[in-house]
């Protein structure tokens, strides 16, 4: 019975998830983010972002790309990201599918507010950038022992 | 009474492999062929070398990976382009491709298969002699 349940559940949020989709095709986004800086769903390279106490940690999903030719930079808390990835795919081919994404890019988040642009670190590992920014000490959630 | 039974079980069974189907991530994909073979290239972000997949069965061709990404703990997603960390796509090949001698390449979380053709099928130029 349970597991009939959960089946059903799945069921139910992968409509809502295909329906969130359409409408987003439909409308543009506007299901929460929507920032004025947002890029279209699904544009190269795929961005997600966590927070921590500590710090933000921006994952960039940019597979097959020359780390040299990225170009970081954090303006207090707009970070930006540009690069290129270019098309190395021999010339006098067939192509039969054309789906990789090829050329320039650029696109810019932004992070928290309490973001430290002096304590900024970035490595390129299996085609992901991971990106870490430290948050200022004084906004962490600070133990407050009771004397 | 046992039709009702019969229903359960198949209800169970029903969401047991649903539950067992996971979502998996498209990679986007390159196809080219020259006089050589063809070529496939695959987007696979984040997919070491040792967890990916390419699995020739018959003539079907899968390809499966499994991203690793290190989050630290107690993160809270702010912003989530992926929510989900397998890659998983197939393709049928033809019969003049040479399956037991495709080469897999990963760099970058890029994927280069290269699947070559049997070598009398390969084209040969005929030369038209003039005279």
């Amino acid at each position: 019975m349970f597991g009939y349940l959960t089946g059903f559940d799945n069921d139910v949020f992968d409509q809502f998830e295909r329906m969130r989709r359409e409408m987003d095709q439909l409308l543009g986004d506007w299901s929460g983010g929507g920032g004025i800086r947002s890029a279209v769903a699904g544009s190269y390279p795929a961005i997600n972002i966590g927070a921590s106490p500590e710090r933000v940690d921006v994952y960039v999903f940019a597979a097959g790309l020359d780390p040299k030719s990225l170009d970081i930079s954090l303006q207090q808390n707009l970070l930006t990201l540009a690069g290129e990835r270019k098309d190395e795919s021999p010339e006098e081919v067939q192509f039969y599918r054309k789906e990789r994404f090829s050329g320039g890019f650029r696109r810019v988040i932004t992070l928290p507010e309490d973001v430290d642009p002096n304590k900024v670190n970035a490595n390129y590992r299996d085609g992901v950038l991971h990106i870490a920014v430290d948050r200022r000490e004084a906004v962490r959630p600070r133990q407050i022992e009771v004397k | 009474m046992s039709e009702t039974k019969e229903m359960q079980t198949h209800g169970a069974r029903d969401a047991q492999a649903r539950a067992e189907q996971e979502v998996f991530l498209r990679p986007a994909v390159d196809i080219y062929e020259d006089s050589g073979g063809i070529t496939l290239k695959a987007d696979m972000p984040g997919v070491s070398r040792d967890r990916l997949h390419v699995q020739v069965d018959g003539n079907n061709l899968a390809i499966e990976g499994q991203a690793a990404i290190d989050m630290p703990q107690g993160m809270e997603s702010l912003y989530a382009d992926v929510s989900h960390t397998r890659f998983r796509r197939s393709f049928t090949l033809s019969t003049e491709l040479e399956t037991d001698k495709i080469n897999a390449q990963m760099k970058d979380g890029v994927l280069t298969l290269r699947l070559p053709k049997r070598a009398e099928l390969q084209p040969r130029k005929i030369e038209v002699s003039v005279g």
